[in-house]
Parts: C-alpha cells; sequence; structure tokens
C-alpha cells in the first residue's frame, strides 16, 4: 500500500509540475504582450515560442508523452500526425498566400 | 505481437489495482487518440482557413476592435486549472480515494468547464454589439467558425462529465467506466492544447497581422 | 422564402415531387426523371414486399441489421455498393447516350445532365467505391491477420449505418426535390445560397458529411484493427500485402476525411448561416474551398486503389503459385505513396492563377508519385514470370487491369505537366484519364476481390464461365467508353457539356454510347453470374475453405468461417503462413484444448443512428428546423443510453467450439484433395493438393 502511496504522490506532482509550468508560461505570454504590445513581429515571435513550450509542457505532463519505449507508439502517431498537419496547413498558406498577392487580394 | 499479454496501456495506465481495465483500455485508448489525432486535423484546417482570411475583414470591425484580451487570459487560466482537476480526478478514481474526493474533482471541472463556457459567450455577445458577427466578413466567418467550435468541444466534453458522473453512481467503479473518466481526461487536456493554439494565433496572431 | 419564415413542413411542398413536373409539361427529361423516380420507388415496394412475403423481416433484423460480425457488416456494405453500382452506371449510360445523340442535340435539359453528372461521381466515388473497399475490408482483414472480429464491432456497425443512410438520400433526392447540379465536387460560389438556393446542393453537403464521418470511423476502426489485434507471430513484416494497403488506406481516411468535412460543412455555413467562407462577397474565397475539397480529393483517390494493388498483389500471388515478388519493396512503395498522397493536391487547380513555382512543385511531385507505382508494377510482374499462372476470373482481371492502369497512370504523368494541363484541363481528356485509372484500378480489382473471396464468404465458388464474360464485357465495355474519350478531349470537348456543336466529335461519341452499352451488358452479366452460382451451388461447394491453394490465413478455416472465426488463434511463423503450413504438412492442426471465446452481442444502434441521422438530413435539406433539433437530441441520447449497456458480450462455450471445430476437421480429413489444374472442377471442395513441382 505505501507503494501505491507513493506512485500516487509521484503521478500528482506531475501533474502539478504540468499546471505550474503552464501557468508560468501562461503569465509570461500575456505579460510580454502587456509589456511590449502586441504590434511587432519578433513580440509575436516571442509569443508563439512560448505557446509552442506549452504545447510541449502540456504533452509531456498532461499528456504522458515522452520517449520511453512504452508510450512509443503514441509518440509515432503524434509525430506522423504532425507532419501531415504542417504539410496541410504550410501548403494551404503558402498557396492562398501566394495566390491573394498575385490576384491584389489585400486591396479588396 | 511482440508485448507480453500483461502490457499496460502507457502514459495514463490505471495501476496494478485494475489490471483487467488497463487490458481493455489499451486497445480503446489507442482508438481514442487516433480519433484526436482526426480531429486536430478539424482544427488544423480551421487553423489555417484563420491565416489565410485574417486580412478578409472586408471594412467590417478587426481584431484590435474585437478582441478582449482580459476575458481571453481568464478563459486560459478557467481550462488550464480545468485541465488540472481533470487530472486529479482521474488520479483518485486510479487510486481508490474516497467517493467524496472523485464527486468534488468531477465538480469542481464541470464548474470550471461551465464559467470558460458563460465566458466565451459572453465575449461573443459582446463582439456582436460591435458588429463582430460571422456574417459581416470572411474574417469573422473564419474565428467564428474554429473558436466556437472548441467551446462546442468543451461543451460536449461538459456532458461527457456529467454522464460519466452519473455512470460512476449506477455502474460503480467498473473497469468500463474508469477506462472512460482516462480518455476523457485525454479529451480535455487535448481541447487545452487546441486553447493554446487559438490564444497563440487567433488572439495573438489576429491583434498581430489583422 | 428565407430560412427563418419555413413553416411546419420546412420548404418541403408538392412540387418537389417530380410527377408535378410531368403532369405541367410533359417532355423526354421529364419522363426520363420520373422514370428513375419510379424506379427507386418500384425497388422499394418490391424489397418491402418480397420481405414480407417470405417472412423474412425476423432473421433481416437478428441476423442481419443487429449483428456486428465483421463478415456480415462487410457483406451488406458490398450489397449497398453493388445497388449503387447499378444506379451509377445507369447514369452513365444515359450522360453518353445524351452525348451521343448528335450537334446540339439530345432529349436531356440542361440541369438534369448537371444533375446526372453531379450524383454519378458523388455515388461512384463515395458510395461504390468507398464502401465496396471497405466492404472487401471488413470481411477479409480480421481473417487474414488471425483476428476474431476488428477492434471496434458496434463502431463498424455504426460506420456502416451512416454509410446507408447517407446513400440512401441520393435516393430520396431522385423522389422528392433534386440533387445538386454542381458536380461531385460541388464548388461554390456556384453552389452558394447567391447561385444555387435550391434543396440540391444540401443533399449533396449532408450526405457527404454523414458518410464522411462514418468513413472516418471506419478508418480508425483498421488503422487501430491491424495495429493491434494481430496474432501472436504477426509481425509487421509478415503482414500480407493486402493488410498493408488497407492501414494505409485507413491512416489516409483518418487525415484525409477531415478536409472534407470542413469544405461541407463551412459550405452549409454558408448556406444556412450566411456566412462568408466562399462566397464572392464580403471577403470569401472560394480558392479557399478548392484547396479543402483537393486535400481530401487526391489521398482519396489513393486510399481507394491502394487496397485494389492489395487485392492485386495476393491474386498474383495465390494464381501464379509463388510468394509474392518483391515484399519489402511493394511495402516501401505502399507507405510513400500513403505519404506522398498529401503532398500533390494542387495539381487538380493547376489552372487557378498561383505561381509558376507552386506549380512547378507540385507537378514534380505529382510525377515523382508515379515511381512507387512503377515498382509496383515490376513487382507484380516479376510475381508472375516463371509462376505456374492459372487464368482464373480474379487472375484475368488482374491481367486487364496491368495493361489498361499503365496507360491510365501514363496519361496522369501526362496530366501533372502543369503547361500540359492548361491545354486538357477540363476536357474529356481528364475524364477519360480517371476513369481509366478508376475502372481497371480500383472496380476490376473489387470485382476480382468479388469472385476470390466468395467462396470464403458464402461456401461455394462463382460460376467460371459467366466470370469471365463478365472480365470480357467489362474490359471491352472500359476501352469503348473511354479510350475515345481520350482523343476528343484533346480536340477540346469540354467535360459535362449536355450538348456540343462540332460534327467531328461525333464519332467518338457514337463510339463511346456502343462502349456504355456494354458496361451495361457487364453490370447485368454480374448480376447473371451471381444468380446462376446460386442456381449450380451444389456443383461448386468448397467447404473445407481452400479452393485457389491460399497462402494467407483466411484460407485456414471453414468456408463460410464460424462467427469466432478461428477456434484457436492461431500462432504465426512466416509470411504466407498458411502456404509455409502446408509445405511443411503442418496444415489443419488438432488443438489440445479449447477455449471459451467472447463475442460481441447484437445490437441495434447502428440500425437506429441510420434511421435518426437519414431523418435529419432530410430535416435539414428542407429547412423542417424542429424535427432537426429533435433528431439531434435523439442522437445524443441513444448514444449515451447505449453507454450504459453493459450487457455486450456473448459467450460462445468451448465444448461448442470443440465440437463444430473437430466436425470441420474430419471434414477436412474425409475430403479428397485437388491439384491447381482442378481448381474450377465440382471436385475443387476446398482441399488443395501440395503441388512439389510449384516454384517456391
Amino acid at each position: 500500500m505505501d507503494n501505491r502511496t507513493e506512485m500516487h504522490r509521484r503521478e500528482r506532482r506531475r501533474y502539478v509540475i504540468g499546471y505550474g509550468g503552464s501557468l508560468l508560461l501562461t503569465l509570461l505570454m500575456f505579460g510580454v504582450a502587456y509589456q511590449y504590445g502586441i504590434e511587432t513581429v519578433g513580440v509575436y515571435l516571442t509569443i508563439g515560442l512560448l505557446g509552442l513550450a506549452q504545447l510541449i509542457v502540456q504533452l509531456v505532463y498532461f499528456l504522458h508523452i515522452d520517449r520511453r519505449r512504452s508510450s512509443r507508439e503514441d509518440l509515432d502517431l503524434i509525430l506522423f500526425s504532425t507532419l501531415v498537419l504542417l504539410i496541410i496547413i504550410l501548403g494551404t498558406i503558402w498557396i492562398l498566400g501566394n495566390l491573394s498577392i498575385r490576384m491584389h487580394m489585400d486591396m479588396m | 505481437m511482440k508485448r507480453a499479454p500483461t502490457h499496460s496501456y502507457p502514459g495514463i495506465n490505471l495501476g496494478r489495482r485494475h489490471a483487467s481495465a488497463d487490458k481493455a483500455a489499451e486497445v480503446v485508448t489507442f482508438g481514442f487518440w487516433v480519433f484526436l489525432m482526426s480531429d486536430l486535423v478539424y482544427f488544423g484546417l480551421m487553423f489555417a482557413i484563420y491565416i489565410t482570411m485574417i486580412d478578409a475583414q472586408a471594412g467590417g470591425p478587426g481584431p484590435h476592435e474585437l478582441f478582449d484580451l482580459k476575458s481571453v487570459f481568464a478563459q486560459t487560466l478557467i481550462l488550464l486549472t480545468s485541465s488540472l482537476t481533470v487530472g486529479l480526478a482521474m488520479l483518485a478514481l486510479k487510486y481508490n480515494l474516497p467517493r467524496s474526493r472523485i464527486v468534488l474533482w468531477f465538480g469542481v471541472t464541470l464548474l470550471l468547464g461551465l464559467s470558460f463556457l458563460a465566458l466565451e459567450i459572453r465575449d461573443f455577445m459582446a463582439m456582436a454589439e460591435k458588429g463582430g458577427i460571422p456574417q459581416r466578413s470572411g474574417f469573422l466567418s473564419a474565428f467564428f467558425g474554429l473558436v466556437p467550435l472548441h467551446g462546442l468541444h468543451v461543451a460536449a466534453g461538459c456532458l461527457w462529465l456529467i454522464v460519466l458522473g452519473i455512470q460512476l453512481r449506477v455502474m460503480g467503479m467498473t473497469d468500463l467506466v474508469i477506462s472512460r473518466v482516462v480518455r476523457l481526461a485525454l479529451f480535455w487536456h487535448f481541447l487545452d492544447l487546441i486553447w493554446i493554439g487559438i490564444i497563440t494565433i487567433v488572439y495573438f496572431g489576429g491583434l498581430t497581422y489583422g | 422564402m428565407t430560412a427563418t419564415e419555413s413553416g411546419f413542413f420546412g420548404r418541403l411542398n408538392w412540387d418537389a415531387l417530380p410527377i408535378v413536373g410531368l403532369i405541367q409539361d410533359p417532355n423526354a427529361n421529364e419522363i426520363v426523371a420520373n422514370t428513375a423516380a419510379g424506379i427507386v420507388l418500384v425497388g422499394v415496394v418490391a424489397v418491402v414486399s418480397l420481405l414480407t412475403w417470405f417472412r423474412l423481416w425476423g432473421p433481416l433484423w437478428r441476423d442481419w441489421l443487429t449483428s456486428a460480425d465483421h463478415k456480415k457488416i462487410g457483406i451488406m456494405y458490398i450489397v449497398f455498393a453493388i445497388v449503387m453500382l447499378a444506379r451509377g452506371v445507369l447514369e452513365g449510360v444515359v450522360m453518353r447516350a445524351q452525348q451521343a445523340a448528335g450537334p446540339g442535340d439530345g432529349f436531356l435539359e440542361a440541369e438534369h445532365f448537371a444533375e446526372l453528372f453531379s450524383t454519378h461521381g458523388t455515388i461512384m466515388i463515395f458510395f461504390v467505391a468507398v464502401p465496396f473497399v471497405f466492404g472487401i475490408a471488413n470481411f477479409v482483414v480480421p481473417l487474414m491477420i488471425g483476428a476474431r472480429d476488428v477492434a471496434f464491432p458496434v463502431l463498424n456497425q455504426i460506420s456502416l449505418g451512416l454509410t446507408v443512410s447517407a446513400g440512401m438520400m441520393l435516393m430520396v433526392s431522385l423522389v422528392v426535390g433534386e440533387f445538386s447540379t454542381g458536380g461531385w465536387t460541388a464548388y461554390p460560389p456556384y453552389t452558394g445560397a447567391a447561385f444555387n438556393p435550391g434543396v440540391g446542393p444540401d443533399y449533396w453537403i449532408w450526405a457527404i458529411v454523414v458518410s464522411g464521418v462514418g468513413t472516418t470511423l471506419t478508418g480508425l476502426n483498421f488503422a487501430v484493427t491491424i495495429y493491434k489485434l494481430r496474432a501472436p507471430g504477426m509481425k509487421f513484416m509478415r503482414l500480407p500485402m493486402y493488410c498493408w494497403t488497407i492501414i494505409c488506406s485507413s491512416i489516409l481516411l483518418i487525415f484525409a476525411m477531415p478536409p472534407l468535412g470542413v469544405a461541407a460543412l463551412l459550405l452549409a455555413a454558408d448556406r444556412y448561416l450566411d456566412f462568408h467562407f466562399f462566397t464572392n462577397d464580403l471577403g470569401g474565397n472560394m480558392m479557399n474551398y478548392a484547396n479543402l475539397f483537393w486535400l481530401f480529393g487526391h489521398p482519396e483517390v489513393y486510399l481507394l486503389v491502394l487496397p485494389a494493388y492489395g487485392i492485386y498483389s495476393e491474386i498474383f500471388a495465390t494464381f501464379s503459385a509463388k510468394r509474392l515478388y518483391g515484399y519489402n519493396s511493394l511495402v516501401i512503395a505502399t507507405m510513400s505513396i500513403a505519404i506522398m498522397s498529401f503532398t500533390v493536391w494542387l495539381h487538380h487547380f493547376f489552372t487557378m492563377g498561383q505561381s509558376a513555382l507552386i506549380n512547378a512543385v507540385f507537378g514534380i511531385a505529382t510525377m515523382l508519385i508515379a515511381i512507387p507505382t512503377g515498382v509496383k508494377v515490376y513487382d507484380w510482374m516479376a510475381t508472375l514470370w516463371r509462376g505456374r499462372i492459372r487464368f482464373t476470373v480474379p487472375m484475368l482481371y488482374g491481367l486487364a487491369f496491368l495493361m489498361l492502369f499503365v496507360i491510365g497512370g501514363l496519361s496522369g504523368v501526362i496530366l501533372a505537366n502543369p503547361t500540359v494541363d492548361y491545354q486538357v484541363h477540363n476536357t474529356l481528356f481528364l475524364v477519360a484519364h480517371f476513369h481509366n485509372v478508376l475502372l481497371p484500378g480500383v472496380l476490376f480489382g473489387l470485382l476480382a476481390a468479388y469472385n476470390y473471396w466468395f467462396p470464403k464468404a458464402f461456401g461455394f465458388r462463382l460460376n467460371e464461365f459467366w466470370g469471365r464474360v463478365t472480365v470480357a464485357l467489362w474490359t471491352v465495355g472500359f476501352m469503348l467508353t473511354f479510350l475515345p474519350l481520350y482523343f476528343v478531349g484533346l480536340m477540346g470537348m469540354p467535360r459535362r457539356s449536355f450538348s456540343w456543336e462540332d460534327p467531328s466529335f461525333h464519332p467518338y461519341m457514337i463510339v463511346a454510347v456502343i462502349g456504355a452499352l456494354v458496361i451495361l451488358a457487364a453490370l447485368l452479366s454480374v448480376l447473371v453470374q451471381l444468380w446462376v452460382s446460386i442456381r449450380d451451388r451444389d456443383k461448386t461447394t468448397a467447404p473445407v475453405g481452400d479452393p485457389w491453394d491460399g497462402r494467407t490465413l483466411e484460407w485456414s478455416i471453414p468456408s463460410p468461417p464460424p462467427p469466432y472465426n478461428f477456434a484457436i488463434i492461431p500462432q504465426v511463423t512466416d509470411r504466407d503462413d498458411f502456404a509455409a503450413a502446408k509445405e511443411q504438412a503442418r496444415a489443419y492442426p488438432k488443438p489440445e484444448a479449447y477455449e471459451d471465446i467472447e463475442m460481441p452481442r447484437n445490437t441495434g444502434i447502428g440500425f437506429i443512428l441510420c434511421v435518426l441521422s437519414g431523418i435529419w438530413m432530410f430535416a435539414l435539406v428542407w429547412w423542417i428546423w424542429w424535427l432537426a433539433i429533435l433528431i439531434t437530441a435523439l442522437i445524443v441520447l441513444a448514444i449515451i443510453v447505449w453507454s450504459f449497456d453493459t450487457n455486450t458480450e456473448l459467450v460462445i462455450p468451448a465444448e461448442e467450439v470443440r465440437k463444430e471445430h473437430e466436425a470441420w476437421l474430419d471434414l477436412v480429413h474425409a475430403s479428397a484433395a485437388v491439384n491447381r489444374d482442378h481448381e474450377t472442377a465440382p471436385e475443387n471442395r476446398g482441399l488443395a493438393r501440395p503441388d512439389l513441382e510449384a516454384v517456391t
């Protein structure tokens, strides 16, 4: 039973760490936005990176994705999905962005 | 297959007390992961459409007039906290904590989910007052195609939470119910991930490029 | 009338019935429309009365509609696909007849012709190819991987229900209202509310959305089944080629159906809620739709053709009595095609107006995807090389495929060049191209599979003579119908034109309509073959289960298989495990002990969701809002109620399994084995004689 209590404690700690990390990153995100205003690409890039960091924190601490053998298949699935998503999203933005420039849609 | 028959589902596994639930949960949880990835493509496409339509404001109100970052901040905190509480609910179930504790975390999660929805709906109504309705422009259509889609998922999650709460009472802590709670937790965490995408791309991205 | 002021029956009224049009203005066009509606009604009445006459409602409900058995679900998919195929072919014939009528002539109105090509495309892709492909997969995959069922049997039943109810909407659109005139791709703004306020595009949208959900769930189900439920010892590199193609095709479904769902739902938002995703005004951009649609559309063609590749791989190996040549390269080629199919979608809209660089990138990607396909063709030919080939019906389909498909593939490589595409896009050249890959590629493969696995499903072989006639008719019919279209396409005849003026097109159109009639004969021949086979089934029974000297696990069990498929789950040690077992004389082992088997219990949830989703679509199409809301609530309620049901498993006692299995083993030992030369003869009872001369 002690063993289980220990495991419970450890798992709960994982959640708390994930929560704390995400909270911190959220505060930083909004903090940057308030401090510097949301106008420049530099600020946006920072915010974007903070968002990405939070994604990873939650994947690891809430969804328990890591490189351990036992969770490899979930990781594979997520990586493959990410690949397909990147192709789809970046391709869409490339194609329609290009079209919009050539059609001068921003002038409409 | 090479794995031993006692293999339990990776990630959020249920621990030895529920070995039979683990076995049953393995296949179905993997299937649920696949479902989430398919759902992710829906969101991914809506993000892509939003990005391509950020300029399509057609003279209507844009992000600067419409977005209320304070409310978005509050929603973010609420959703993040609910992600923690749904995890704690699952842990309480997994380690056979007293029923009152399980009910507590279920209840807190539900309340947080509903307050998130309330704030979101209040935001939409505020936007509508400023003329920010989806019928106004392509940009607003894209916004209202994406953000309420996430809201709809949260609402579905709340309904699921209620149904599982009832099942917990009616059917008891059976393997089936426990494996469903595991999936609900996955779903809820997934929605939190999408929400991070929404604040980064829809709100901050909209304010930067819109 | 606007959406908000519609009454109790929405916008439904008597004018929606085609008979009203016939009475008001009798002409050839109305007669055709009313004949179609009449066929649907007569068909429904005939089916209902036959079922009642033979008192089959009970067995239909108990054994089929509520069954969660993957084999029965597979068979129901195929029956549904063949019914829809009949409609699709008839529409094709009517279209060919219209275009053959001569310059400026014809018996149909433009709108009606547009409805025909829209339903023809929608039906053939979504309600023939997809259900047929996954019907075969449903039946075969669990048997091939040594599993007792798919991973989620009830979900499987729900997928079937949703696909069928969506297909029924297309039938309903013949009788009530009209279907979309916007082609199977339904491009806005033409299908938007401003240009097309009628019910047609709405029928298309909801049929696509509902069947899309069903199909996505099917993909999920099969990916998880093959990933998780393989028999012990069946490593990935021992997986039969067909299962490889199904897992790739399932992955494509999981990731490629969402773009279609998004496209259709956003179009619905435009039409119903006045959003501006694809409209001409207020910042809408219809090119977003084209982009979304083909994000789905291109993976779609590969998810249809990959399983056909898998079927041919199994057939070439079996009927050449050889191991499949180049297994590893075929696996790699299959996976490359699956991934590359996500990188070529823009070749469907080269002429949209993006820069030459983008066109070049996607053009090159399109040409590259031909490489793995070429690898496959060589692998199949090498499998045939020095094999002990028997020209059975499936093999004949396979050989017709090899020759004709290469022409279709080559014309695809031509089209992949953007500069050429600018010349021939939207002409009949394109129509010829995709029919050339879809008929010999997909349809021939499915018909080959139908002939190949039929004895597994029903315990008797299909008639060989009528099978050959069918192959000949399909092949000749295909060539006569579609090869001329390449030429008229190059001459500049646009696709989808209900009328034309240039007299030089006429001879080609005449040949094409003759070909269409031959295809119609081929369709009838499929039915004749089935009828003759059932009539003469005593002469072709093969209960032992291995009529073709098969190589994979599904042939190692009785025909038809018991509900639990395998009395004991096999231990796999080789790629073609059953072929190896026969060579090493360890086939048909007698197990030491039997176990109780848990199988999914019958459930009505799939049927309930089928009916509810059908009413839901109808209500949305006709703006009957109260009904749509009510049904939405009922669907949610049905799923919740179902989730409370815990009594889902049925235990088959070990003793019963033992009795059945031992009776079959006795039959195996009592049967006379035949060698490959006699496999079409009546003495073939499904036990193959080891053939030492064969090349292994």
